[in-house]
């Protein structure tokens, strides 16, 4: 009887056993590399928003403290986008007729919200609180960026699990004085390896005693 | 599971032949069948995972496959919807992310109790109790918890409504109704119909109103209320004064046929007190002290909580209740005959005698649902026993105007029928629905030409009605109300009217007298400037908002005694043949609940059914009558008719049936249309509560009732402990007699640094009210999932109450104990979740992330205590937007294909330890509360940190009546149950 497979079939069955497991592999890299891109994670991208409104001017030109319009940072889970009496509290006086400002006007005097788009948007399932973050000393730059550089506010964390387990699994690294937290583009003195552990013990950052890497700290 | 004929005879003897204290949750368990075994060993009946919605599983697999891939194109555009809006001015209170609470109260049949609501961003999503309110001292009912559910109700009325008119406007109505005034300017043939009013605002307005038109006539009706105490104070008195107790003072209860403690006035109030009175524990470890227990004595015709908190229960038909309570008053010194001890002389004898040693420090409390004659007999037992000024207080009544309010509606249907009618405005209720049969209303209602409704919903009241106006729900408007003890509520608003059209009854009074555009709010402050406020009236008014009560208004004591002829009537005949007993039901009441989904699929306390009304007959009947649970019967009484399916209840009074008002609805909403049957079609005006002569046919059909008492079963293992305190003075271990088992694992043990977190649950104070129940539902987003659903085992209560029977089949003992996660620190659960879903806290917390969970329920397989829940499909309503508004924004909305169970209310831990964290303090005992712990009216839910040994949860942990369930096991759970104590009177005991 003639023989129904060449004798090449063998080599081409194993190298294409290979190539399939190693392709699904490869696969399920290039998927778990592209989940967490920056593209897909919109990293560095500006939402467009109803008024042109420059962090960078504010922030960096001006020098506005983050809490003159980030009213509840420091109290609650929800940092708090200004209502629109606060923009108004300058601009009533200052670039009342700028095209720019005439959403906010409008806003204003048609007693209308203004509707931002959200620029750093948290899964529905994980809940974060920006209180407690600002007490134990934790920059807004840390997870914000440098924004008082950013024109247009964009994304600069993945806000992956992977990335805010990191900071709770190494929580003292990421301290800063708490006088310092608002600060943009904070540079560390040179004591400050010796500074460190003592703030982590002031601010009760307790790493020994307290895990914040368990899922309900953020599941619930 | 199927109904079999049960062998009853075959139960009783097993029952007998049991050694010791043997507890069961059904009969269906004792009788052990085959088809009862095969039902326990499945974790979900046959069939339970296919949908039987006409789509066979392989096509909803193709549906889902479709949708799934929809749901990726999605997930790839970027968050277009996710947008941020900001205030325009920001209120200066309002902090986004931080709730605010305000003191508000909830009424029930008219009478307050204080509330504090939770509120996001003027969204009110929680009720709590108020701590400094008399009527609740921070505890609540179940009713009150779900009222938040009616206020976001979608099938609440939203327009005005005219019959045939285009829809109409406020101004319209006002303008028809003066029109149909014309002529009749002293008000001639106009009527008001309103429910039980307690509050002042509401009073004046009708002085007014009345003065307004001389000849109107305001007539009062309410299904289920207090018409048997008004009329038995009337016949006492001769006055209707309001009656309460001081259950702090009572050393010995005896409740005649009342379920004080989960119903009526103050109940809530009464359950704290009374536990309060219990607990006995050695207050060394977490006892609250007390060295004597009071003791409870209840004759009853149909089981209630009462009845299971009670130390001697007696069953009886309700007709005979007046006549032991005659043989009861003789023996205390009053003078009066036809008493009859019905068989039970030494039970009358013993609490004769407690009574008598206790005079004083007693009290007798008469049942809503008894005769005004069983009321009469109860002041004057009162009286004689010496207790009037100190466990019993009566003082002026508590309502605006107190009538006998079944011959109100007897009269103006009588002036109806008459053509005497020409206006009628129906403030609140449903009188078409739930007027007693032999009382046409609802037929009657077509002879007035003008008849007004104003209601929560359009129902079967504003059918019949040519205007229909909606009702703003009571966190929605201003108004006040007093509470059990005459304490004034002034109630705000949490939220502006869902739906512009809405009016309060204030508003449509204040319309009625020509104030077209008046405000709640300005009607109900116009009504306190007036009042004497010590001057200062903007002091007041913030005061008495912010404490959610008028300092000093509680009603002062008022000198009344028992007239000579209040006794003087003939002692009633007790009917032969079969009794007919009608109750509220214990869960949408008289019917004005039926389409609030929590409370229709809120078990029963006892019997656990859900989404019906059953008639419920003790064994001993339906072995009689050959029924079996589930039969379908036509119950004729009076030559009327319902139908009702049968459900054997042990400890039912013998040839008594039980049938429960509310059900039955044809216009309720979406919820409660078509649930159960109506039991208003036989009921009354001259027997509102009991009758004999009831028939019974079987129709030969069967109706399944949807009844979770024999859902997530734990087959029978060691889980309740009982004894009495007798045994307690004697041993103060005794629960741990003979019980050993030793605490080894193969896993290594957790170590705890910081907090862990656990609960004790008092079997001695759970009297079963469900109110954890609903707030644990209404603070954790859990859904409802309909009859059918419950049917298949799939109701998502994170927290369940099982009730056990024990002893004797016809006058069995009940506990109850609430069970949820448990909280274990060797959980079975987490060692079998492929997907590392649930896991284990640093502080002992058994953790569910919803988004890892991939739905294979190996967990749910794994839980020997049988509290976790999946979600079959996707039971949450994400469609009805303004149900959305109720949800806790703290807390995930859980999908289809997800396993939850409780939580310890993770997300109050979270903000308790951000707060003291941010305080670098420890959290404080008592500063988290989880939400049943919250709601508990007797305290018997205590939760905290177990490290700290001054901790409440730890001096409980350290009493000797503590222990834990399935112990034997070794999974350490956090969650242990102190066991139950009763008191027993040992003259009864000897028997």
């Amino acid at each position: 009887m003639k023989q129904v497979f060449h004798p090449a079939s063998n080599s081409i069955a194993k190298s294409l056993i290979v190539i399939v497991v190693l392709g699904l592999l490869g696969l399920g890299l290039i998927v778990s590399i592209f989940v967490r891109s920056p593209f897909m994670r919109q990293i560095g991208v500006a939402p467009e928003q109803p008024a042109a409104f420059s962090h960078e001017h504010h922030v960096g030109g001006l020098g506005l403290d983050c809490r003159y319009c980030h009213l509840n940072v420091e109290e609650s889970s929800f940092a708090g986008i200004p209502s629109t009496d606060i923009c108004m509290g300058c601009h009533s006086k200052i670039w009342n007729d700028s095209p720019a400002l005439a959403p906010v006007v409008a806003s204003y005097e048609n007693d209308e919200p203004l509707v931002w788009n959200r620029v750093n948007r948290l899964a529905d399932y994980a809940f974060f609180n920006h209180s407690i973050h600002i007490n134990k000393g934790i920059g807004c730059e840390t997870c914000h960026g440098r924004v008082d550089q950013m024109p247009l506010s964009r994304k600069v964390s993945t806000l992956a699990m992977e990335w805010c387990l990191e900071c709770h699994r190494n929580r003292a690294d990421y301290v800063r004085p708490r006088e310092e937290v608002f600060t943009m583009g904070w540079e560390p003195s040179e004591d400050w390896k010796a500074q460190q552990p003592l703030l982590v013990e002031q601010y009760h950052v307790d790493v020994e005693q307290f895990e914040i890497t368990d899922c309900s700290i953020c599941h619930r | 599971m199927d109904n079999e004929q049960l062998d009853l005879a075959a139960i009783r003897k097993r029952l007998a032949n049991r050694q010791g204290k043997t507890y069961w949750r059904s009969l269906n368990e004792v009788a052990n069948t085959k088809s009862f075994q095969e039902f326990l060993h499945r974790e979900f009946p046959d069939g339970a995972s296919e949908w039987k919605d006409g789509v066979s599983r392989r096509n909803f697999l193709r549906l889902m496959g479709a949708s799934m891939a929809l749901a990726g194109l999605t997930a790839c555009s970027s968050s277009s919807l996710d947008k941020i809006v900001p205030y325009v001015e920001q209120p200066e209170e309002v902090i986004p992310g931080k709730p605010l609470f305000y003191a508000t109260a909830f009424l029930l049949g008219g009478v307050a109790s204080g509330v504090v609501v939770e509120s996001h961003t003027g969204r009110p999503t929680k009720i709590e109790g108020n701590p400094d309110h008399p009527a609740s001292l921070g505890a609540t009912d179940a009713f009150a918890q779900a009222s938040i559910l009616t206020l976001y109700d979608p099938d609440r009325a939203k327009r005005l409504f005219g019959k045939g008119m285009a829809p109409p406007t406020w101004e319209q109505f006002i303008e028809d109704f003066n029109a149909s005034q014309a002529g009749r300017e002293q008000g001639q043939g106009l009527r008001i119909l309103s429910e039980t009013i307690t509050s002042p605002t509401l009073a004046q307005q009708f002085e007014d109103l009345l003065a307004q038109y001389p000849q109107a006539k305001w007539h009062q009706y309410e299904p289920v209320g207090q018409n048997s105490a008004r009329l038995g104070a009337e016949l006492a008195f001769g006055e209707m004064v309001s009656t309460q107790y001081h259950l702090d003072k009572a050393k010995v209860i005896l409740a005649l046929d009342s379920d004080f403690l989960t119903s009526g006035p103050g109940n809530v109030r009464y359950a704290r007190d009374f536990m309060d009175g219990r607990r006995v524990a050695d207050p060394e470890h977490g006892g609250h002290g007390g060295a004597e227990m009071n003791r409870l004595y209840s004759v009853e015709s149909v089981y209630t909580n009462t009845g299971v908190a009670s130390d001697h229960r007696l069953a009886m038909k309700a007709a005979e209740v007046e006549l032991f309570a005659r043989a009861l008053a003789s023996k205390l010194g009053v003078s009066v005959g036809g008493g009859d001890a019905r068989g039970h002389n030494k039970w009358l004898d013993a609490v004769a005698e407690d009574l008598l040693e206790h005079a004083g420090e007693c009290v007798i409390i008469p049942g809503d649902q008894q005769s005004p004659a069983v009321h009469a007999l109860a002041h004057a037992m009162n009286e004689a026993l010496g207790n009037v000024g100190s466990t019993v207080v009566h003082t002026e009544s508590i309502e605006a105007n107190p009538v006998d309010q079944m011959a109100s509606l007897r009269e103006l249907v009588d002036d109806m029928a008459a053509g005497q009618v020409e206006t009628l405005i129906i403030l609140g209720g449903n009188p078409a629905f739930d007027a007693p049969a032999d009382i046409p209303f609802a037929d009657q209602l077509a002879n007035v030409p003008f008849s007004v409704h104003l209601g929560l919903y359009w129902d079967e009241t504003s059918q019949g009605c040519l205007w229909h106006i909606p009702e703003t729900h009571y966190l929605e408007a201003w108004s006040d109300a007093r509470a059990y003890d005459g304490t004034v509520t002034i109630m705000q608003p949490l939220i502006e009217p869902l739906y512009a059209d809405a009016k309060s009854a204030h508003e449509l009074l204040a319309g009625l007298m020509g104030e077209v555009d008046a405000t709640s709010h300005d009607i109900v402050q116009a009504y306190w400037k007036n009042q004497d406020t010590d001057g200062d009236f903007k002091a007041f008014w913030k005061k008495s908002l912010f404490d959610g009560y008028v300092e000093g208004s509680a009603l002062a004591a008022k000198a009344v005694s028992v007239g000579a002829s209040a006794l003087a009537g003939a002692a009633p005949q007790v009917g032969s043949g079969l009794e007919i007993t009608f109750r509220p039901d214990a869960t949408i009441w008289d019917g004005r609940f039926a389409n609030n989904g929590w409370l229709q699929e809120l078990p029963k306390p006892l019997t656990k059914h859900t989404w019906d009304a059953v008639a419920k007959v003790s064994p001993a009947t339906a072995e009689r009558l050959g029924l079996a649970n589930g039969d379908l019967i036509d119950l004729n009484y009076d030559g009327r008719t319902m139908q009702a399916p049968v459900m054997i209840v042990p400890g039912q009074p013998l040839d008594s049936i039980n049938v429960q008002l509310g059900y039955g609805r044809t216009q309720a909403g979406r919820v409660g249309d078509g649930a159960g049957f109506d039991a208003y079609a036989i009921r009354t005006a001259s027997t509102p509560w009991f009758g004999s002569g009831l028939e019974l046919s079987p129709t030969g059909e069967k109706y399944p009732v949807a009844f979770s008492q024999e859902h997530h079963l734990m087959e029978g293992r060691d889980l309740v402990r009982m004894g009495t305190l007798a045994e307690y003075e004697e041993n103060p271990h005794f629960v741990h007699e003979g019980i050993h088992h030793e605490d080894i694992s193969m896993y290594p043990k957790f170590v705890y640094n910081g907090n862990a977190w656990g609960m004790t649950v008092d079997l001695s104070a759970c009297i079963g009210c469900n109110a954890c129940v609903v707030a644990c539902q209404s603070e954790n987003n859990i859904p409802i999932v309909g009859k059918d659903e419950v049917l298949n085992n799939r109701e998502m209560h994170w927290l369940r109450i099982d009730s056990y029977f024990e002893g004797d089949l016809d006058q069995p003992q009940v506990v109850n104990q609430p069970v949820m996660c448990q909280h274990c620190e060797n959980a079975p659960c987490e060692i079998v979740c492929p997907a590392a879903a649930t896991t284990h806290s640093r502080e002992g917390l058994n953790e569910m992330a919803y988004n890892r969970c991939i739905g294979t329920r190996y967990c749910i397989n794994n839980c020997p205590y049988k509290v976790r829940r999946f979600n079959f499909f996707q039971y949450v309503d994400v469609d009805s937007e303004t149900l959305a508004m109720q949800r806790n924004p703290d807390v995930t909305v859980r999908s289809r294909g997800v396993v939850e169970k409780c939580t310890y209310c993770v997300q109050r831990i979270n903000e308790g330890r951000i707060a003291a964290k941010k305080e670098n303090r420890p959290v404080a005992d008592g500063e988290i509360l989880t939400a049943c712990q919250a709601a508990c009216p007797t305290n018997a839910i205590v939760f905290g940190n177990i490290q700290d040994e001054q901790s409440q949860v730890a001096k409980l942990k350290a009493n000797p009546l503590n222990y834990v369930i399935l112990g034997e096991s070794g999974f350490r759970p956090r969650t242990s149950y102190l066991a139950r104590l009763s008191n027993p009177n040992p003259k009864l005991e000897e028997a």
